[in-house]
């Protein structure tokens, strides 16, 4: 590290490299904690966490506006469209840890030491030099630099990157729109049904004797059964509603303790037994 | 930190996301795996610029972010698509073209 020492102070070397070591370490074990856990949500939360580490390394590396984009293009937009699509797809949606095919995972893990070989090889044989400092040419800062290059050099690349990007818009419009398979039905056709079904008036509200969640109570009705038609298809469908249970309250209780408790309505009384 | 010790992490942090790829099997799971191969290569990019002295890299970085947002746009559009159909996000499951 003689070249960092002799172009910083020793200090300013000594956090560097702290911040890299701790960073290259944390991001290393996001990402292999993400190609290890199984819920799709955790490995987004990985994910994030190494893109907040590659923004880091960007920002010492002199790419300020990189680590910026980094932050908000893939961290704020990137990450939150996978996370809006998993929250479609189904939050808990994870993987089944049984191979489907057989050797799988040993042929990846082959694949993974042969393509490390070959890149050290390459790495190896590259000769990488020390940093550089920035050239003057470049502009007087990083962000009018780039912007430099951006504008003229790569100002072909740049009108096609819109393209691209407009394409893109467009193909996910085009791909993620559905067509109904029926006709949306008119206020007319509306009306026509609920007439064919001979219930006029709206369905009866859920149980108002309910202790916690009316919802799932159905509602009593005057000869003290319940009615069906007052909780929703899905809730009984899953079979959490539960038949009304009247405890009256605790005053009713202590006034009528000494007397009679035929205070208690009588269709209360009934559903008891 | 001299440039080597980035491309050394961007290597690691590839050869990671490609054993993502081929051992996951959400496809989700293998989108974000070829996320984390693209980001290596941005870091890869990014260290040879600072090499360089120059920001080449940078601005190819800088392309191949708005290559990946494109990307996974549409990636994402036909993972929805694909699910409407059958139902599931796994890659085992999208075998309508098998033998």
């Amino acid at each position: 590290m003689t070249h960092v020492l002799a172009s910083g102070t020793n200090t300013d070397v000594i956090a560097r490299e702290t911040i890299f070591w701790i960073l290259a370490v944390a991001s290393v074990g996001a990402a292999l904690a993400m190609i290890l856990v199984r819920r799709a949500v955790h490995c987004a939360i990985m994910l994030a966490v190494v893109m907040l580490c590659l923004a880091t390394f960007y920002a010492m590396q002199g790419a300020p506006f990189l680590a910026f984009v980094q932050i908000i293009v893939y961290t704020g937009a990137v990450l939150m469209l996978f996370l809006f699509v998993l929250m479609l797809i189904g939050i808990s949606s994870s993987d089944s840890i049984v191979e489907t095919i057989k050797g799988q995972r040993l042929a990846a893990g082959l694949v993974a030491i042969g393509l490390l070989v070959l890149l050290a090889l390459g790495i190896g044989h590259a000769a990488i030099g020390p940093a550089s400092p920035q050239t003057a040419a470049n502009g007087t800062d990083n962000l009018s630099g780039i912007a430099t290059l951006i504008f003229t050099t790569y100002v072909f690349p740049f009108e096609v990157t819109g393209a691209l990007l407009i394409t893109a818009a467009v193909g996910a419009m085009v791909l993620a729109h559905r067509e109904r398979p029926t006709p949306r039905p008119t206020q007319r056709e509306l009306a026509a049904r609920r007439l064919a079904s001979g219930h006029l008036a709206p369905d009866p509200s859920p149980g108002v004797y309910a202790l916690h969640d009316a919802a799932d109570r159905p509602a009593l009705l005057p000869d003290g059964s319940t009615s069906d038609r007052s909780v929703s298809t899905v809730l009984s469908q899953r079979g959490v509603t539960d038949a009304p249970q009247f405890v009256p309250p605790e005053e009713t209780v202590e006034i009528t303790a000494e007397g009679e408790r035929a205070s208690l309505p009588s269709g209360a009384e009934g559903r008891a037994d | 930190m001299p440039p080597v010790d980035y491309v050394v992490l961007a290597v690691i942090l590839f050869v990671i996301g490609g054993v993502g790829v081929l051992v996951r099997r959400n496809a989700i799971v293998i989108f974000m795996c070829i996320e984390l191969m693209l980001n290596a290569c941005n870091l890869a990019f990014v260290a040879f610029a600072s090499m360089h002295g120059n920001l080449d890299g940078q601005v190819i970085a800088f392309f191949v972010m708005v290559v990946a947002a494109a990307e996974v746009v549409v990636g994402l559009a036909i993972l929805m698509a694909v699910y409407r159909a059958r139902r599931s996000a796994s890659v085992d499951d999208a075998n309508l073209l098998k033998y």
